[in-house]
C-alpha cells in the first residue's frame, strides 16, 4: 500500500499550470494529433488502471469479509487460516493511526524549524547543503530505515524507555508494563518522524521562501524583531502550506510498510502504553502475513489493504479540503 | 573530486541495499534453515538414477525444506543433466494447494495431509490418493541469551511457561530446580516468538501441547498462540534479537544457532541426561515415532515425550506428497528417479550437513520402498 500513498499524495502545492491549449487552436497537423491522442490515451489508461486496482481490491475484500465469523471492525485478532476465520482491523487502524501521530507530534515542529532555519536564519552558503541533506534523507529506502532502527535505534532506545518508565510513568502511555526491548509504538513513531521529516521539511521551506518580501519587510519597518517578522508575517502565510506538507507527511507514515514490519514487536492487542511491545499498522501486517498466507488469507489482508486506502484517501482529501478553503491567504501556494 | 564522493557515495548505497536485500529475503522466508553458503557448494556427483526421468519437474510448498531441496536440486540436476527440477518455495498450504490442482509434480509440507486435502487428492490420482513421505527432519533449538550462563537445562513445563509468560524472571525457582549449579541472575525474561505465520511456530506448539499439558492449552497452530511476548520476523529475525538481547530465549532451526553462536537450551526430557540439539539426537527422536498413515501413506506420529537417551524432542519433520498410484505419466518417471535420490543414503546425508536431520533408517527403508512402488 505504500505505492499507493505515493501515488495519491497531491503533487506540492505549486502555482496551478496554465490552462493547456484547447483542442481548436490545433494547426491541424499530424504531429498535434498523434500527441494528443497519446496524452489522452495516457490520461485514459491511468483511469481504467486504478478503476480495475480499486474494483479488484474490493472484490476480493467483499468475499473475505463476507466469511469473516469475527467482527471485521472489532475483533483484536488476525487468523484467516482458522476454521472458522476470525480477523478484524481494529488493532491495525488504532497502531496505524497512533504510530503517525506520534510522527506527526515529533517531526512537524521539527520539520518547521529546519525549514525556518533554512529560509530565515541560516546564511546562504548553509541554507543550501542543510537543505540538500534533508532531501537527502527522503532518498534512502524504508527497508534501509528499519534495519538501521532494529539495529541502531532499538538498543538506543533502550534507555530512553527506562527513563520514560522511571520518571513519566504516571502519564500512562509511558508505563511499561511488560518486559522488552524498545520494539514498540513509541519507537515505530520516531522512525516515522524521521522518515516524514524531509517531505514536510521541504514543502514548509518552498513555502516559507515565497512569502512576500514587502510583508516581512514591513514587519521590519514597524521594529519588529526577526522572530516577530517570523510570527507575524511568515507563520500565518506559511500556515496553510506546513499543514498540507504535514498532510504529506501523514499519508506517508500512514502507508510505510517495511520499516514498520522491521521495527515493530506486532502483537493483536489494543494498548496506550507506548513503551509495552506490541500492536501493529496495516502495512506492516500486511508485509509480516503475505508470505505464509494462503488464498483467503490473502483475500483478507487485501480487504485490510482497502481500509487503509480509504483511509489515505480521506486524509489527502482532508489535506486538499484545507488548502482549497485557504487558498485566499497563499496567493502563490495554493 | 566532487564527481568521486558522489561514486564513492552511490555504491555505498548499493552495498547497503544488496545487504538488506539479502536480509530480507531471509528475513521473508519463513523457516529457512541454512546460510546461504552450503547451498552454493560446487554440485557433487550424485548417486541418482536418472532412467526415464526427462523434461521439466514442478513442484511446491514448506520453505522449512527449501535449503534441503536447494542442495539435493543442484546435485541431483548435475547428474541428470536432461531434467530441469523446480522447487517453489512458499507455504505448505500453497504446495498442497497447487498438487491438488494437478499443476505440480509432487509438494512439500511441514504437516501431513487433513482428510478433506486427501479426498481432493483423488480427483488428481486417478485411481489412488496422495500420500506423505517423510523425508526431511529437523531440530528446534531453543537459543538463549543470558550473561554467565553458559549452559541452561529446562523441560516442557517449564518452557510451556517461560512462552506462556507464567514464568517471568530468569531466578524462578522453576529454572533454579533445573540448573542448581548456574548463577541465574534476577532478569526479566523475554521470549521472542515468530511473528508471521510458521510451520516452526506449530511444531514448536505440537511438542509443548503434548508435553506439558497442563501448562500449555493452546492450539497447534502456525500463528503464535500465546498473549505475553515479542515478536520477530522470520528465523532470522528471532535469532538476531535472541542475539542482541541479553535475558532473551526464543526458538529456530538450529542452523541460526550454529552461525549465529548462539546457545541452545538442553531439554531434560527425562533420559538420564538432558538432550541437546544437534542433527543426530533429533534423527533419534524422529526414530521413535510410529507410522500413524495408513497402507502406502507414512504420515508419522511423532512421539514428543519420548524419554530415550539422547533423543532431543523438539523436532519438525517435512513431508513430499505424491500420489501412490495416478501420478500424471509425463512426470511420474522423474518423480520417482527425483525422490529416489533424496531418500538414498546420498541424499539423506546432505541433511545433517545443512543443519537438518536424516530420516532415521528404519522409516527410510519404508519410504525408499513406497517412492519405488509410486505409479
Amino acid at each position: 500500500m505504500a505505492s499507493t500513498t505515493s501515488i495519491d499524495t497531491p503533487p506540492p502545492p505549486r502555482a496551478p499550470q496554465a490552462e493547456p491549449p484547447s483542442a481548436s487552436t490545433s494547426t491541424g497537423r499530424a504531429g498535434d494529433k498523434i500527441f494528443s491522442g497519446l496524452s489522452k490515451g495516457s490520461g485514459i489508461l491511468l483511469l481504467v488502471i486504478m478503476a480495475s486496482i480499486a474494483g479488484f481490491l474490493a472484490y476480493r475484500a467483499a468475499i473475505a469479509i463476507s466469511k469473516d465469523e469475527g467482527n471485521f471492525l472489532t475483533t483484536f485478532d488476525w487468523n484467516p487460516s482458522a476454521s472458522p476465520p476470525v480477523f478484524g482491523i481494529a488493532v491495525l487502524l488504532f497502531g496505524t493511526v497512533v504510530s503517525s501521530i506520534i510522527a506527526m507530534v515529533i517531526a512537524v515542529p521539527i520539520a518547521v524549524g529546519i525549514a525556518l532555519f533554512i529560509s530565515h536564519y541560516a546564511p546562504r552558503r548553509l541554507a543550501a547543503p542543510v537543505a540538500y541533506v534533508v532531501d537527502l534523507l527522503a532518498a534512502v529506502p524504508s527497508i534501509i530505515y528499519g534495519i538501521w532502527g532494529a539495529l541502531v535505534l532499538v538498543p538506543y532506545l533502550d534507555g530512553l524507555n527506562s527513563w520514560l518508565d522511571q520518571y513519566f510513568a504516571w502519564t500512562y502511555i509511558f508505563d511499561q508494563t511488560q518486559p522488552g526491548v524498545a520494539r514498540n509504538m513509541l519507537t515505530v513513531g520516531i522512525l516515522l518522524a524521521i522518515m516524514i521529516l524531509p517531505i514536510v521539511t521541504s514543502v514548509s521551506r518552498e513555502v516559507f521562501l515565497q512569502v512576500p518580501r514587502m510583508n516581512e519587510e514591513a514587519a521590519l519597518a514597524l521594529g519588529a524583531t526577526r522572530w516577530e517578522v517570523i510570527r507575524l508575517s511568515v507563520l500565518p502565510f506559511g500556515r496553510s502550506g506546513v499543514i498540507s506538507a504535514s498532510m504529506l507527511g501523514l499519508g506517508r507514515a500512514l502507508g510505510e510498510t517495511m520499516a514498520v514490519a522491521t521495527v515493530l514487536s506486532p502483537n493483536y492487542l489494543i494498548s496506550l502504553h507506548l513503551l509495552d511491545p506490541g500492536g501493529g499498522t496495516f502495512a506492516q501486517n500486511i508485509a509480516a502475513k503475505f508470505d505464509e498466507a494462503d488464498e483467503f488469507g490473502r483475500d483478507a489482508l487485501i480487504a485490510s489493504g482497502l481500509v487503509l486506502f480509504v483511509l489515505t484517501l480521506l486524509v489527502n482529501g482532508a489535506a486538499r479540503l484545507i488548502i482549497a478553503r485557504r487558498k485566499e491567504y497563499s496567493g502563490a501556494n495554493a | 573530486m566532487k564527481l568521486q564522493r558522489k561514486n564513492g557515495l552511490r555504491a555505498t548505497a548499493l552495498g547497503a541495499l544488496a545487504v538488506s536485500g539479502a536480509l530480507v529475503l531471509t528475513a521473508c522466508g519463513s523457516d529457512n534453515n541454512t546460510p546461504d553458503g552450503s547451498g552454493s557448494k560446487a554440485p557433487a556427483a550424485s548417486s541418482a538414477v536418472c532412467k526415464d526421468a526427462k523434461g521439466q519437474l514442478l513442484a511446491s510448498g514448506s520453505s522449512a525444506q527449501k535449503n534441503a531441496m536447494d542442495l539435493w536440486v543442484k546435485n541431483y540436476m548435475a547428474t541428470c543433466t536432461g531434467v530441469e527440477v523446480n522447487y517453489k518455495s512458499s507455504s505448505s498450504g500453497e504446495g498442497i494447494v497447487a498438487f491438488n490442482q494437478g499443476t505440480v509434480g509432487f509438494a512439500g509440507s511441514d504437516s501431513a495431509l487433513k482428510p478433506e486435502e486427501v479426498a481432493d487428492s483423488k480427483k488428481i490420482c486417478t485411481g489412488g490418493q496422495g500420500i506423505n513421505l517423510p523425508m526431511v527432519g529437523g531440530p528446534i533449538a531453543i537459543g538463549y541469551h543470558l550473561e554467565g550462563v553458559d549452559s541452561l537445562v529446562l523441560d516442557a513445563p517449564t518452557l510451556a511457561k517461560i512462552f506462556d509468560s507464567k514464568i517471568k524472571s530468569w531466578d524462578d525457582a522453576a529454572i533454579k530446580a533445573l540448573n542448581p549449579d548456574a548463577k541465574l541472575p534476577k532478569k526479566p525474561i523475554q521470549a521472542f516468538h515468530r511473528s508471521e505465520d510458521s510451520g516452526t511456530t506449530q511444531n514448536l506448539g505440537k511438542y509443548l501441547g503434548a508435553t506439558a499439558t497442563s501448562d500449555w492449552k493452546y492450539e497447534a497452530e502456525k500463528k503464535w498462540p500465546a498473549p505475553g511476548g515479542q515478536a520477530a520476523s522470520g528465523s532470522s529475525g528471532v535469532a538476531t534479537q535472541v542475539k542482541q538481547v541479553d535475558g532473551s530465549i526464543g526458538y529456530f532451526e538450529l542452523s541460526y544457532a550454529t552461525s549465529q553462536q548462539i546457545s541452545t537450551v538442553k531439554i531434560d526430557t527425562g533420559a538420564s541426561a538432558p538432550v541437546e540439539a544437534t542433527s543426530e539426537n533429533a534423527s533419534k527422536a524422529i526414530a521413535a515415532a510410529k507410522i500413524k498413515g495408513t497402507g502406502k501413506d507414512l504420515a508419522l506420529d511423532l512421539d514428543y515425550t519420548t524419554k530415550a537417551d539422547g533423543a532431543y524432542p523438539i523436532v519438525l519433520v517435512t513431508y513430499e506428497i505424491a500420489c501412490d498410484t495416478g501420478n500424471k505419466p509425463e512426470t511420474l518417471a522423474t518423480v520417482k528417479s527425483f525422490l529416489t535420490y533424496t531418500a538414498s543414503a546420498d541424499g539423506q546425508k546432505l541433511l545433517s550437513e545443512a543443519g537438518y536431520a536424516p530420516i532415521p533408517a528404519e522409516i527410510n527403508a519404508k519410504v525408499r520402498e513406497t517412492v519405488a512402488s509410486l505409479s
